[in-house]
């Protein structure tokens, strides 16, 4: 008999030589209680919390957790259906409409997960035929669509308009065409440049796919992400976007002007085949959707602190993933693996907790501490950490 | 354009990634002989597109494992 589980050997081999240096498991943290936006508790000691993309700090934001509580006295603990059939309670109808009224768009159809959202999409929409223009750098949930569906892939260098243009020229006359850009790269935090490259997909014939997870809530003037603070986001034809980042609960969802938008209800199997979310979760993203219209003084300081983070490392000699900070990502550039999990050890065991980003999910094979920011950080704690990130860096030998 | 030509054209494009200078036949495979990780494959299928004018997609590059299939492949793509 063949061990089906031959093929994961090397990464299997990979973990167990990385944890025989001694290194505690990065992937195995446990947050035993959680304080704050910004603070839990962790191996029994208090930790900083800096890599939760909780940009927006709303998980603990008194109105949205009464809109929890109240639904789940009102609706129960869960739909246990599909949006198709017994799963569309008042409040998922309230949350699209909350998701409407933020985009100032015509339709919001919201997904379980957003990995979900960008499968469910990008597999229905782009079909046998079809050709998808994607950026080599995309999510995992991006590329798990187009494997989905049944489209012609076609991936181009990361955020290079001219690359981007020549494959679109290529194809053959008559086929429909998709492009699919995220405002933010999670992976170093750098942000595309959307204004040029939609104006050449549209140049092109192409519609555009655009997933905001890392940008909804603060970048843009009504944060609305990298597109409106560009001032193309009426370019867009489906934005993508999640609740578990400023949002601060789960799920996924896509908003469109598209006139004929509301078929992908009964089209779209990720949205047809699953449970929908259940009446807390809706509540609560429905609440925090609307404040995050709102969050104008929160957004200032987010950028404030990605400012004085960016900076400060930079002074103390860290390789950072942008040369100035575009998003609230941070990525700090490890010289290897092992480097980069002694790091994040001697982190956690300053009571720092940062996302240890490794290959195949990283760029150029690079090894990461991710760092994302968020709007409840206070500017001491800023300061704390920095400090943090230098004495770590010279114990371990990185600065 | 032949095959001859057009298995001469990515010879010239292929040396750049070859960097242990392996020799290669019709069976040689990208991934077994020629170690090319995801990385290098991107942009050796770059240079072949914009060399050729053509586009080799993901799906279609699933289907090719060998040079000499690679080359089948391009000359067919010319159409």
């Amino acid at each position: 008999m063949t061990d089906l589980f031959d093929k994961f050997q090397p990464i299997i081999d990979m973990r167990a030589a990385l944890l025989a240096s001694g290194v505690e498991d990065p992937f195995s943290l446990v947050m035993e209680r959680v304080l704050s936006p910004t603070v839990a508790v962790c191996n029994g000691r208090e930790t900083i919390l800096l890599g939760t993309y909780n940009y927006m700090g709303m998980t603990f934001d008194p109105d949205v957790i009464a809109a929890g509580k109240q639904a789940l006295d009102d609706f129960g603990a869960g739909t246990t259906g599909s949006r198709v059939l017994n799963g569309t309670y008042a409040g998922h109808r309230a949350v699209e409409q909350a998701l409407c009224d933020f985009y100032a768009m015509d339709h919001a159809m919201v997904f379980s997960t957003g990995y979900q959202a960008n499968l469910g999409i990008i597999s229905t929409i782009a079909g046998k035929g079809d050709y998808i223009v994607l950026d080599i750098d995309s999510h995992a949930s991006i590329w798990d669509g187009c494997k989905m569906g049944d489209a012609e892939v076609v991936p181009f260098k990361h955020n290079d308009i001219e690359a981007m243009e020549k494959r679109l020229k290529r194809i053959p006359e008559g086929a429909g065409k998709l492009v699919v850009l995220e405002g933010v790269y999670s992976m170093l935090g750098d942000i595309a440049p959307l204004k040029e490259m939609i104006a050449v997909a549209k140049a092109n014939g192409a519609m555009v796919l655009v997933d905001e997870a890392h940008s909804m809530g603060f970048i843009g003037p009504n944060g609305r992400g990298v597109a409106e603070d560009q001032g193309v986001l009426d370019d867009v034809d489906f934005v993508i976007g999640t609740f578990s980042k400023s949002v601060g609960t789960v799920g996924g969802f896509c908003v469109s002007n598209h006139p004929k938008f509301e078929i992908m209800r009964l089209v779209c199997r990720p949205y047809v085949f699953t449970a929908s979310l259940p009446p807390s979760v809706v509540a609560t993203a429905a609440t925090s959707i609307r404040k995050l219209m709102d969050g104008a003084d929160k957004r200032a300081h987010l950028w404030e602190n990605s400012r004085t983070l960016h900076r400060g490392l930079k002074e103390r000699g860290f390789q950072l993933g942008t040369e100035t900070p575009q998003s609230a990502i941070i990525a700090v550039i490890m010289p290897d693996l092992e480097r980069g999990a002694a790091m994040w050890e001697a982190l956690l065991k300053e009571g720092l907790y940062v996302n240890l980003a490794r290959p195949p999910a990283t760029p150029a094979n690079m090894t990461l501490l991710r760092c994302s920011l968020c709007a409840e950080h206070s500017a001491e704690q800023v300061q704390t950490i920095i400090g943090m990130f230098e004495r770590a860096g010279k114990a371990v030998g990185i600065i | 354009m032949d095959r001859a030509a057009t298995a001469e054209r990515i010879a010239a494009l292929i040396a750049p990634f070859n960097k242990k200078g392996v020799a290669i036949t019709d069976a040689s495979t990208f991934s077994g002989d020629l170690e090319f990780d995801s990385l290098t494959v991107m942009d050796f299928v770059a240079a072949i597109e914009d060399e050729f004018d053509i586009i080799i997609s993901m799906n279609q590059q699933a289907e090719i494992e060998t040079w000499g299939q690679l080359v089948d492949a391009v000359v067919k793509l010319q159409g």
